[in-house]
C-alpha cells in the first residue's frame, strides 16, 4: 500500500456460490482521486464497492480502508462505514421520515451530535444539493432526481472522507439524470475521494482522473479517461465502448 | 384546436340521493332483486329484535310494577305472549359483571383502574393530543400503579385474585396479554431472523411449539406444570399463571405476524442503514421496526382481537371472566332460563371493545395512506 492510498484491494476474490464474481481484484485509491468504474452488468462492479464499505464480504484477499482492514472484527467495519457514504441506485431513504430526519438520523444516533446542531448541518446538506424547500417533505412526495439528492445529503451528513456511488442515476429518468450528476460534480471539484459505478461517460470524461474497466469478475483496463476513450488497449474494452458510446 | 373545453357536469342521474340509489341499490335487474329482498328481511327481522330488547323489554320491573328479583317475575314468564328480554338479571347482577367478587367496600379501587385505562389509551388512541409526551409517561407506568391498585400493597388491604372476575379478569388478561406479547414478539421475529444460528433456532423452536400447542393446553400447563419448574415454597398467584400462559400464547402469534412484516422491508433499507454506520439495534428500532409494524398493524390488531376473544377460556381453569359469570349467573335457581339476556348482555361487551380494536386499526391504517404523517412514535 503506497503512501497516500485510501482504499486498498489486494487479490480479492469473492464467490456467490459456485459464482465466482471478484477474482484477483487489485485497486489502488489515492486520496481525493475520482475513479470510474464501468463494465457490463454481472461484471462484479457493484459488489466490488459494495465489499469496500463491508456491505458484502469478501472472501479471500485484503481490503484496507483509510488504514483499518476489514475483517470480521464488529468495531473495524464500523470505524470503516463512518469513513464511507454510500449511494445507491434505488436511493434507499427511510420512507417513514421526513427528508430533513432521514440526514440527521445517523449524526444524532450515531455521532452522538445535538438535535438542533444535526438539523443546522442538515440544512447544510439540502443547500448543496440544491433542494432546502423539500426538508419538510416526505420520500414518497419527491421526484426521483429529488430523492437521489436528498441521498447524497444524508450521506454527506455523516463527513464521509470517501464516497461510493452505485449507478446512482440508473434508476432515473432521463431528465432528472443531470440534477443528480451536477451535484457530484460539484463533490468531485469539492476534493472529495469517489468511486462511482456509472454509465454516464460523459460524467466520466469530466471529473474521472481513472477509469477502471470490469469485466467477469476481473479488472481488464485501468487508465486515465484520455487514454481509455480515445485508445484503449483490449478489445474487450473497444467492443464495451462502441456498444456504449454508438446506441 | 386552441378553444378550450370546459369539464362538464356528470348526467343528473348518478349524483344525489336518487343517482346513488339508482347506482348501488337498482342497478340492474338482479341488483333490485337482492335489494328487495334485503329490505324484506330487515322488515322482518329489525321491528321483532327492537321490540324484544327494548319496547317490551323488562329492565328493572316487570308489567306488573313490581321490581324483578328473579325470573319468575319477569314479564315474559308470566306473560309469555307479551314479554321481551328480561334486562333485570342483568342489572342485579351488574356488579358481580363488572368487577366480580371484589369487596364493595375497594371497589373504588377497581374504578380508579378503569378510569386510569382509559387515560392510558388516550395518547396511544389520539396522535394529536396536547401534551401527548407526558400522557405517553403515563401509559408506561399504568401497568405498575394498577398492579398495586388492584392487588394491594402501600397501605391497601390485599385482594386475592380469586375474588377478581367479570370484566376486569377479562380486560386484566387481554390488556396484559397484548401489552407484554407485543414487545417479547418483536424480539422473538428480530430473533428468528438473527444470522446466530443458536438465538434463531431458539426463537423457531419457541414460536413453533407454542403455535402448535392449543391455547387450553398451555392454561392447563400454566395452572398445572408450571409451579413444579418453580422453586419450593414459591406460590404463584392462579391469575398470573394464567397470564404467563395467554403471553406466551399471544407472543408467538404476534412474532410471525411481525416477521411478516420484517419480510416486506427491503434489504435497500437495511444495506442504507450499515453504511450509515447505525448499529444493529439502532437499524432495527429506527429504520426497520417502524416500518414493518406500519405494515403489520391489521394483522397485528386481528390476533390482538383474537386474544381478547380466548380469554374466555380460563373459565376452564377455574377463572370467573365476563363469560363465566354469565354462565354463574345462569346456574343460579333465581335466574334460570335466562340464557338469550346474558349471552346477549356478554357478546354486547365484547362486541364493543373487539369493534373499537377494528375502528383503531382502521383509523391507523389511513393516517398511514395518506402518508404524511409517518412520524415514528
Amino acid at each position: 500500500m503506497s503512501e497516500d492510498s485510501i482504499i486498498s484491494l489486494k487479490n480479492v476474490n469473492k464467490w456467490f456460490g459456485d459464482f465466482h464474481v471478484l477474482q484477483d481484484v487489485n485497486l489502488e485509491v489515492k486520496k481525493k482521486e475520482r475513479i470510474v468504474v464501468c463494465g457490463p452488468s454481472g461484471s462484479g462492479k457493484s459488489t466490488m464497492i459494495r465489499c469496500i464499505n463491508r456491505l458484502e464480504e469478501h472472501q479471500e484477499g485484503s481490503i484496507v480502508v483509510d488504514g483499518i482492514e476489514l475483517t470480521g472484527n464488529l468495531k473495524n467495519i464500523d470505524n470503516v462505514r463512518k469513513e464511507v457514504g454510500m449511494v445507491f441506485q434505488q436511493f434507499n431513504l427511510f420512507p417513514h421520515l421526513s427528508v430533513k430526519e432521514n440526514i440527521t438520523l445517523a449524526p444524532i444516533w450515531v455521532k452522538k451530535m445535538p438535535k438542533a446542531e444535526a438539523e443546522e448541518l442538515a440544512m447544510r446538506q439540502l443547500e448543496i444539493v440544491k433542494i432546502p424547500e423539500q426538508a419538510n417533505k416526505y420520500p414518497g412526495q419527491l421526484s426521483g432526481g429529488q430523492q437521489q439528492r436528498v441521498a447524497i445529503a444524508r450521506s454527506l451528513a455523516m463527513n464521509p472522507n470517501i464516497m461510493l456511488f452505485d449507478e446512482p442515476t440508473s434508476a432515473l429518468d432521463p431528465e432528472m439524470i443531470k440534477e443528480v450528476l451536477d451535484v457530484m460534480v460539484d463533490l468531485a471539484n469539492g476534493g472529495m475521494t469517489m468511486i462511482v459505478v456509472t454509465h454516464e461517460m460523459g460524467f466520466a470524461k469530466t471529473v474521472a482522473d481513472r477509469m477502471v474497466f470490469m469485466d467477469e469478475g476481473k479488472i481488464v483496463e485501468e487508465a486515465n479517461p484520455d487514454k481509455f476513450f480515445n485508445n484503449p488497449e483490449s478489445d474487450r474494452t473497444k467492443l464495451f465502448l462502441s456498444q456504449i458510446l454508438h446506441q | 384546436m386552441n378553444e378550450k373545453i370546459e369539464s362538464r357536469k356528470p348526467p343528473v342521474a348518478t349524483t344525489g340521493i336518487i343517482g346513488w340509489l339508482r347506482i348501488n341499490l337498482f342497478f340492474n335487474w338482479t341488483n333490485s332483486l337482492i335489494t328487495i329482498f334485503v329490505i324484506y328481511c330487515l322488515y322482518q327481522f329489525v321491528p321483532w329484535i327492537l321490540d324484544w330488547t327494548v319496547f317490551s323489554a323488562d329492565f328493572k320491573y316487570n308489567y306488573l310494577g313490581q321490581q324483578i328479583t328473579n325470573q319468575e317475575m319477569c314479564s315474559r314468564n308470566l306473560d309469555p305472549e307479551n314479554g321481551g328480554a328480561c334486562w333485570a338479571v342483568i342489572y342485579v347482577r351488574f356488579y358481580q359483571f363488572i368487577y366480580g367478587f371484589y369487596p364493595r367496600e375497594e371497589v373504588w379501587r377497581v374504578n380508579i383502574s378503569y378510569v386510569m385505562l382509559a387515560i392510558a389509551l388516550l395518547p396511544l388512541l389520539i396522535t394529536k393530543l396536547p401534551y401527548r409526551k407526558i400522557f405517553l409517561n403515563f401509559t408506561y407506568v399504568f401497568p405498575i400503579i394498577a398492579y398495586f391498585l388492584l392487588n394491594g400493597g402501600f397501605g391497601l388491604p390485599d385482594i386475592s385474585t380469586n375474588k377478581w372476575g367479570g370484566l376486569l379478569v377479562t380486560l386484566v388478561l387481554g390488556c396484559t396479554g397484548i401489552a407484554l406479547a407485543f414487545p417479547i414478539g418483536v424480539l422473538l421475529a428480530l430473533g428468528r431472523r438473527s444470522k446466530l444460528p443458536v438465538i434463531s433456532m431458539m426463537c423457531v423452536l419457541f414460536i413453533e411449539f407454542i403455535r402448535g400447542v392449543p391455547l387450553i393446553t398451555l392454561l392447563f400447563f400454566g395452572m398445572v406444570m408450571l409451579p413444579l419448574f418453580l422453586p419450593e415454597g414459591i406460590d404463584m398467584d392462579g391469575l398470573v399463571r394464567v397470564l404467563v400462559a395467554v403471553t406466551l400464547f399471544q407472543s408467538a402469534y404476534m412474532a410471525e405476524v411481525i416477521r411478516g412484516g420484517l419480510q416486506a422491508i427491503p434489504t435497500g433499507q437495511y444495506e442504507a442503514a450499515r453504511s450509515l454506520g447505525m448499529s444493529y439495534w439502532r437499524m432495527n428500532f429506527q429504520i426497520i421496526l417502524p416500518q414493518a409494524i406500519r405494515i403489520s398493524i391489521p394483522p397485528i390488531v386481528n390476533t390482538s382481537i383474537g386474544l381478547f376473544k380466548d380469554t374466555t377460556l380460563v373459565i376452564i381453569v377455574g377463572l370467573l371472566d365476563l363469560l363465566g359469570i354469565g354462565r354463574g349467573t345462569l346456574a343460579d335457581t333465581n335466574w334460570l332460563g335466562l340464557s338469550y339476556e346474558i349471552y346477549f348482555f356478554v357478546s354486547l361487551v365484547f362486541f364493543i371493545f373487539t369493534f373499537g380494536m377494528s375502528r383503531y386499526s382502521l383509523y391507523l391504517e389511513k393516517k398511514l395512506k395518506t402518508g404524511i404523517n409517518m412520524g415514528a412514535d
